[in-house]
């Protein structure tokens, strides 16, 4: 029989292993609503899984980590908005060059300094690690299911869903949302009527980049247990990619699309062994690719893609 | 207003040049405060560029633009609205999934207003300047006229005290654009600065207090409008004299080329667009279609040409029915139509693509195995640029960065080449300037003598009454009579388009 225990516990994990997707997601969304489809998200998210690991490394320190990968991020999306807007650079090109950019540049750094340390291993301290911990409030975590339910995650999965709501009240509730979700749509009216277009974009683009990093630094930090591993974001940034389309662009959305492909990836640990493992680290790359095709079948009448995704704006073209 | 006029821009000197193009060279302009001005000139003389820089989407390379007397440098729209400067662009420019109430509030300084004090807001200017919106409506579910109000409202919500609209009336009924002159009126009246871009004479004599002329990017002058008539302004316009008779050529009409029975046609929304509706038209004869727009004219072309299927009804071509068949199963039945619709650059022709694979688009077909021979396709792009007096850089530039025009000639050019019998234009000379309009006249008419069947759907009624052998009219999607072009008069085809029958209109004399 299926425990309450069993179910609960598959939940959590599944938060868990979904909240680098939501920061990756997240960081994604803000970036296509202004129009730049950047396929970067691997690459940013590598970077920021490094610069946040060093930061760890040197500062014992969360909060640092977490702002080093967050500004890690917003490097190398700079360098994206950079060559996109300014010099009107391919989108797609770009973007995966920073992939593999990004990706080469961590695991190289990563190398060397594995070995410069005495061990062989690049390592956080225990004190770092015990910040990370998922956190027990007295009373509040004890109370039965919910508890666990709600308040026992790490300090991650909360500042990922507090961007993540943060993000949707910015695009849809506010001035500089409208404005932004308006240069996605149509750059050449929203110039018409008087917005920064340039500004807006490298803002967002910049700032979801930064998000993107702290995805990053969960991979280094929390998924192997304070290991400096190589390849440590492992595909999560194109998972990411494929989720803005499931979340609808929509970053509410993209807290339970990251969840439920959390559950996809843990679910090799709770399901029989007769299924074999490889089926189901298969499973949220076959899922992936099921969202895009599903995406492009309906076509863009219905959905919420941005209009103008993939196209840079020059303001005296025709 | 007092004695006393105060300047409210002035350009001087300014030039503009893209790549090898020079959209404007050297260009004097002058407004005031309380004026509406006109400025005409061909397509592709410049007019929209001007106005582009003082909006601030262009910059200019040359030259000086004053506000209220000061130099003023204008870089991005951002400045012009800072100045008042307000446009409405010959294109839209509106965001398609968001309401008319968010696209007004687009840009605007200040915080996010709650939806219900924006629409009151939004509500209460409607009802200053007596305009009509659904503040709710996304803009993709609006016609063009909805999309030219919420444009206007936009420049009304920021308060801008000079206004500058490109071609705003290409796309309105007569109807329409009367209340547009009147919102114009009134705004003159408050004391504001109005430019106006159109190509229709008659609007320019009746709305404007003066006319600014320009030809080939250089500014030739500004005249006073109660000094000029249509034919003053079109010499000042092309430079020479233009003659304004339309001929209606006599010719062989024995031969019955379409003949339509009872064709009904339902919209994707299932609203009714065509019902019941009969005509025919014969070898050598135009007949003009005229109706306020969105009658049924575009679903009526639409039918015929193969691109939508009527739900009932015959459509049918020397006898052989076509309706319901696909373009492809029309040319393979040995038809030959040519269809030149309303949306040039949507449905005509490739934006992106070259003259040459435009050309190609409709020939490919006709070559052998899996390659495309373009040396033809080349040839007949040269022919057509020589013939119909082109005017581009190369026939290799994409045609979208042709002027209006020359897009048209293109277009019409290679529905012609192909020898139709039957030819079906829908408004072939809208957004195009008198020359290239009186261009178009000739060229339907030399099909007509040729023995062509033409099917013109037209908006301008003078246009339709001298050019048309026969005029129906359509109204909701029915046809409220099919009369003769020399024995019935502009009002009374008025007043069909409004749903009086024919028998009921003719009793009325005129
Ligand atoms: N963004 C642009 N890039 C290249 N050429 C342009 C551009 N805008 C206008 N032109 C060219 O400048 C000339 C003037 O165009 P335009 O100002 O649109 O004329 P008008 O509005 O009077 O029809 C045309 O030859 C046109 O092809
Ligand atoms: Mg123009």
């Amino acid at each position: 029989m299926i425990s309450l225990d069993f179910i609960l516990k598959f939940i959590v994990a599944a938060v868990a292993a979904g909240t680098p997707l939501l920061f990756g997601t997240v960081g994604e969304i803000l970036s296509e609503k202004v129009g730049h489809l950047n396929l970067g998200v691997e690459g940013m998210m590598s970077i920021g899984a490094l610069t946040g690991f060093m930061a760890g490394y040197g500062s014992h320190n969360l909060a640092v980590s977490m702002i080093a990968a967050f500004a890690g991020g917003m490097v190398s999306a700079l360098i994206y908005a950079v060559l996109t807007i300014g010099f009107m650079a391919n989108q797609n090109v770009i973007g995966l060059t920073l992939t593999i950019f990004g990706v080469g540049f961590a695991n190289f750094v990563g190398v060397y300094m594995v070995g410069k340390t005495s061990s062989n291993t690049w390592q956080l301290s225990a004190d770092l690690i015990s910040q990370m911990k998922s956190i027990h409030i007295p009373l509040l975590s004890d109370i039965p299911v919910i508890g666990k339910l709600i308040f026992s995650y790490d300090p991650f999965t909360y500042t990922g869903i507090i961007i993540a709501l943060i993000c949707g009240w910015y695009l849809f509730k506010t001035k500089a949302g409208l404005n932004t979700q308006a240069i996605g749509e149509n750059p050449a009216a929203a110039d018409a009527a008087s917005i920064q277009v340039t500004k807006w974009k490298f803002i967002n683009i910049v700032l979801g980049g930064g998000i993107c990093g702290i995805g990053g630094a969960y991979c280094s930090m929390i998924i192997n247990g304070g290991v400096w591993i190589s390849d440590c974001v492992g595909g999560l940034g194109w998972i990411s990619v494929a989720l803005v389309i499931f979340a609808a662009w929509r970053p509410q959305t993209a807290i339970l699309g990251s969840f439920i492909f959390g559950a996809l990836r843990v679910l090799k640990y709770y399901m029989p062994s007769v299924i074999p493992i490889a089926f189901f680290n298969m499973l949220p790359f076959i899922i992936t690719a099921a969202v895009l095709l599903i995406a492009s079948i309906r076509g863009t009448k219905g959905s919420h893609i941005p209009e103008n995704l993939g196209f840079n704006y020059f303001r005296e073209d025709r | 207003m007092g004695g006393e006029v105060k300047n409210a821009i002035r350009c001087e000197k300014i030039s503009k040049v893209f790549g090898n193009v020079i959209a404007n060279e050297k260009i004097d302009l002058e407004l005031n405060y309380g004026e509406i001005l006109a400025l005409l000139g061909e397509n592709g003389s410049g007019k929209t560029t001007l106005m582009n820089m003082i909006s601030g989407i262009y910059h200019p390379d040359e030259g000086t633009i004053y506000v209220n007397g000061e130099p003023v440098s204008i870089q991005s729209p951002l400045d012009a609205q800072k100045l008042g400067i307000g446009m409405i662009h010959q294109h839209f420019k509106l965001v398609n999934i968001f309401s008319a109430m968010e696209n007004i509030e687009l840009g605007t300084p200040g915080k996010k207003l709650p939806p219900k004090e924006l629409r009151a807001r939004v509500t209460a200017l409607c009802e200053k300047y007596g305009l009509e919106t659904d503040p709710l409506k996304p803009v993709h579910d609006m016609s063009v006229s909805e999309k030219q109000t919420v444009e206007i409202l936009k420049i009304l919500y920021r308060g801008a005290n000079i206004l500058i609209l490109d071609e705003p009336t290409a796309v309105l009924t007569p109807q329409e654009t009367e209340k547009l002159f009147e919102i114009l009126r009134h705004m003159r009246a408050a004391g504001c600065a109005i430019i106006i871009i159109t190509h229709k004479l008659n609007e320019v004599l009746s709305i404007s207090d003066r006319v600014t002329i320009l030809r080939k990017g250089r500014s030739f002058g500004t005249v006073k409008t109660a000094e000029v008539d249509v034919s003053k302004l079109t010499e000042l316009m092309v430079g020479r004299a233009v003659n304004l008779e339309i001929e209606r050529p006599a010719t062989d009409r024995s031969e019955e080329v379409l003949k339509v029975v009872d064709l009904c046609v339902e919209r994707s929304d299932g609203s009714t667009a065509l019902e019941d509706v009969s005509f025919h038209v014969n070898r050598g004869e135009i007949l003009g279609v005229a109706g306020i727009a969105g009658s049924g004219q575009k679903e009526l072309c639409e039918s015929i040409a193969g691109l939508i299927t009527p739900k009932k009804g015959a459509i049918l071509y020397k006898k052989e029915n076509m309706a319901g068949k696909t373009p492809r199963e029309i040319i393979e039945l040995g038809i030959s139509m040519s269809f030149v619709p309303e949306d040039r650059l949507g449905m005509g022709l490739v934006a992106g693509m070259g003259m040459t694979d435009n050309m190609l688009l409709k020939t490919y077909t006709r070559g052998k195995g899996a390659f495309v021979d373009r040396a033809p396709a080349k040839k007949m792009a040269e022919t057509l640029v020589d013939k119909f007096g082109i005017v581009t850089a190369g026939i290799e530039m994409p045609v979208r960065m042709m002027s209006g025009g020359n897009v048209q000639k293109v277009l019409l050019g290679r529905e012609i080449e192909s020898s139709p019998d039957l030819l079906i234009t829908a408004y072939p000379v809208r957004g195009l300037d008198i020359n290239s309009s009186y261009l178009v006249y000739d060229l339907l008419n030399e099909q007509k003598k040729k023995g062509v069947a033409v099917l013109y759907i037209g908006e301008d009624l003078d246009v339709l009454l001298q050019l048309c052998d026969r005029i129906a009219v359509l109204c909701h999607g029915r046809l409220t009579g099919v009369v003769d072009a020399d024995k019935v008069t502009k009002e009374q085809i008025g007043l069909m388009m409004t749903g009086e029958n024919w028998e009921e209109v003719r009793e009325y004399g005129g």
